[in-house]
């Protein structure tokens, strides 16, 4: 549940949004314009959903469109409400949103942050989506929350792990429920100590833009805490297939790890070309060589087939957590489509169902209402243990789980394993922290 | 020195893929005249010739162990491929670990055959029209085979791994006293490339079929006039060109797994290879695939990165430009295409 807060910044929000509504009263008049980008004003409430639907992320971009249709399903009272039912707020009640039928537009991101935002901004304008969610890259994700922000309408990010969505590009409409690299980092920093010791010299192999660079930044950091040393950061083009070339040279370059901040297609090409020059393996200062791949999803698992054996990694969900929200949720996803879902999948699902919650807590669909709603809110149920919105960047807190490429899958989706839940403590930081340094949350747009 | 002679090693091999997309390319264009932009996809049609043998080597029938369940706690549903059912799970078991040299004799059919259709369906009608035209169906045709494939095959790269037999990593340096540790199934790649590119010069060179074609493209009016049917022998090119391209796609699916753009990843690059070896020019496609491959992979290098940021993804059209500069016709193009 939500906690009253009553500080200063929050009574002065308050009272500037309760202010601005005296000092415009035809807001609460029925005959009024607008008072908000596409206020709903018929039985139906239209969200939008932007996903990539072509291009390299295509299949995290159809797990996520799956995920947000069985979202909408739930919302709408239909199928057996999955984690509605084990979600700790109980505004909903599978009667839409506000009483309103909920529909949805979808928009092709292509990954690439122009389309993401051209589609984006049809989806507003022409559709009158009133919340913008999705993507499958950093890159994209920070482009479609700045347009959100100028346009007021409310952006709950999908999958974007590089720390300036929440650092230096935050925004007051943008909230991120999604883990990100300062996080991979803590969680797999133990981890890596236990597994490899403190003497370690590691060679970053980095995607060239925003995500990559922040990833980088964030496990050198950790792992050079526990006392290794880093022997090279080399940029790879985001466009390249065969990493060859970049493997190469860590053969003779005397480093006895291989980070990996790839994604996607990258991760598989990176790593299977990895495999193949035989790192894994190699002993280089007398240590069995290692390769760890920060960011992992079971959907790159799956592409990258048996070189992920043994290869660590973190992520923000996994199918075979426990707790009674992911197990309703894997439930409801698995009988609807078949398989189970990923963690784009689970990443999108919830930031719908807490976007609609928190309009019913606020009882409007005034952006500026729902980000009082889920500025500070601490909720339960929806996998990953207790999880917080933090107020200062809108930056999701909740545990954050280390996994291993699985030696002996049982079956096509059984590739990774959890071997360690980072409690929510040991992977959070001050919000003014100096990776993401820089920017402003702004206040919230509510538009027209 | 060791790291040089493995960028060289690289080199040999991103080299070859250009080089045998490239030879392709330029079949076409020095016998049809036509520049085309689907080349690319032929290669990724290749690839998934692999992946295609593949699934059906796995094609399985279930049998339900209610000892274990699946992740929704029903009872597990276990598969065996025919393969293994018949043959037994050890002879089975190698008949799938091959499925990717194995495709090299389901492919060539298949590429043949869509070089055919491809040829007769739709590129004869562009023969006359200006090359733009031509650039704009193929391209167009490239993006609707992509599509396509991700209709069937979904986004993400599919694993199609080499035999086991070939999957480890050689000392190529043992002979020379060097430690220089390579792929296996690199160094077949790359020999695989040379036994292709060797195989089309020796066909044109030695048949009488290839004698023909090779007058046809020097003066098809003539050898028309001579009662040889050449545009016949010139479809059969556009086929045999599908199947370089498309082999070369089957044998390079163990080095990067098959995804449905790989084709578009590989044609602007092979493009810029024709034009640097030469318009119409075979031993120029193939000279300029290795050349650029080599210098793509040491700028790739982290000494040379340092020196000039970037190098690593402009290398290959500063070298192109260069070469368009001083010399129209690339390097080894005959006088009159792409010059005055």
């Amino acid at each position: 549940m939500s906690e009253f807060d009553a500080s200063r910044r929050r009574v002065l929000k308050t009272g500037a949004i309760a202010g601005a509504g005296v000092a415009l009263p035809t807001i609460f008049t029925a005959s009024s314009a607008a008072a908000f980008t596409n206020e709903p004003t018929g039985g139906t409430v239209t969200l939008g959903f932007n996903v990539p639907q072509t291009g390299p992320y295509a299949d995290e971009g159809a797990d996520e469109l799956r995920a947000y249709e069985l979202a909408v399903e739930h919302l709408n009272g239909g199928g057996d409400g999955g984690m509605m039912n084990t979600f700790s707020s109980k505004a909903l009640q599978g009667s839409g949103i506000l009483g309103k039928k909920v529909e949805y537009v979808t928009g092709d991101t292509q990954t690439k942050s122009d389309a993401a935002r051209a589609s984006a901004k049809s989806m507003i304008e022409k559709d009158g989506a009133v919340m913008i969610t999705g993507g499958s890259s950093s890159g994209v994700a920070i482009a479609v929350q700045g347009l959100c922000q100028e346009a007021g309408v409310i952006f709950m990010a999908g999958l974007t792990h590089s720390n300036d969505t929440t650092g230096k590009d935050k925004k007051a409409n943008g909230f991120r429920h999604f883990f990100n690299g300062y996080m991979s980092g803590a969680a797999l920093a133990p981890v890596l100590k236990n597994l490899y010791g403190t003497d370690r010299t590691a060679y970053h192999l980095t995607a060239d833009y925003t995500w990559g660079w922040t990833q980088e930044e964030s496990i050198a950091a950790a792992t050079e805490a526990l006392g290794w040393s880093t022997v090279n950061k080399v940029r790879t083009p985001l466009a390249a297939t065969d990493f060859s070339s970049y493997i190469a040279p860590v053969l003779n370059s005397g480093a006895d790890v291989l980070v990996l901040n790839h994604y996607g297609g990258n991760m598989v090409n990176s790593l299977t070309n990895a495999v193949q020059f035989g790192l894994r393996d190699k002993v280089v200062n007398g240590k069995n060589f290692e390769i760890v791949v920060p960011l992992y999803s079971r959907l790159m698992a799956k592409g990258a087939g048996a070189n992920v054996k043994g290869i660590h990694g973190s992520t923000n969900w996994h199918w075979t957590l426990q707790d009674e929200g992911s197990m309703a949720f894997v439930k409801s996803f698995g009988t609807k489509y078949g398989f189970p879902p990923s963690q784009a999948a689970h990443t999108t699902y919830c930031q719908t169902l807490l976007y609609a919650d928190a309009v019913e807590r606020a009882g409007t669909f005034n952006p500026c209402g729902v980000v009082e709603a889920l500025e500070g809110f601490e909720f339960d149920g929806l996998g990953n243990g207790k999880t917080l919105y933090r107020a200062e960047d809108h930056q999701c807190f909740k545990d954050v789980l280390v996994v291993r490429g699985k030696e002996n899958p049982t079956s096509e989706f059984d590739l990774l394993e959890v071997v360690e839940v980072t409690p929510r403590a040991q992977v959070e930081y001050a919000p003014d922290h100096p990776m993401f340094a820089g920017g402003q949350l702004g206040s919230c747009n509510p538009g027209a | 020195m060791d790291a040089i002679l493995l960028q060289i090693l690289n080199g040999l091999d991103k080299g070859s893929a250009y080089a045998l997309i490239a030879l392709g390319l330029t079949l076409i264009f020095g016998t049809l005249g036509v520049v085309n932009f689907a080349h690319g996809a032929l290669f990724m049609i290749g690839a998934f010739c692999a992946v295609t043998l593949q699934r059906i080597l796995n094609l399985s029938f279930e049998t339900v162990d209610e000892t274990q369940t699946d992740f929704l706690g029903n009872p597990l549903k276990v598969k065996t491929p025919y393969v293994e059912a018949w043959f037994g799970p050890e002879f089975g078991g190698s008949i799938i670990d091959w499925a990717v040299p194995l495709a090299i004799l389901f492919a060539i059919p298949v590429m043949i055959g869509v070089g055919y259709v491809m040829e007769r369906g739709l590129i004869k009608h562009f023969y006359k029209r200006p090359h733009a035209d031509q650039i704009l169906v193929t391209f167009g045709l490239a993006i609707v085979l992509q599509e396509v494939i991700k209709y069937f095959y979904g986004a993400n790269p599919i694993q199609t791994p080499a035999p086991d037999a070939l999957n480890g990593v050689m000392n190529l340096g043992a002979i020379i006293g060097m430690d220089i540790i390579y792929p296996v199934w690199r160094v077949v790649y790359f020999f695989f490339a040379v036994l292709i590119v060797g195989g089309i010069f020796s066909f044109l060179q030695f048949t009488t079929f290839g004698m023909v074609v090779r007058a046809g493209m020097a003066d098809r009016e003539t050898v028309g006039l001579l009662g040889i049917n050449i545009d016949r022998r010139f479809t059969i090119m556009f086929g045999i060109a599908a199947a370089v391209a498309g082999l070369a796609g089957v044998m390079y699916t163990p080095i990067n797994s098959p995804n449905y753009h790989m084709g578009m990843d590989f044609l602007v690059l092979s493009f810029v290879v024709v034009v640097v070896g030469g318009m119409g020019s075979l031993p120029g496609a193939v000279l300029a695939g290795f050349l650029l491959g080599i210098l793509e992979s040491f700028a790739s290098m982290n000494e040379i990165k340092s020196l000039i940021p970037g190098i690593d993804q402009i290398i290959i059209y500063v070298v192109a430009i260069i070469i368009l500069l001083t010399r129209p016709r690339g390097l080894m193009g005959r006088k009159g295409v792409m010059e005055d």
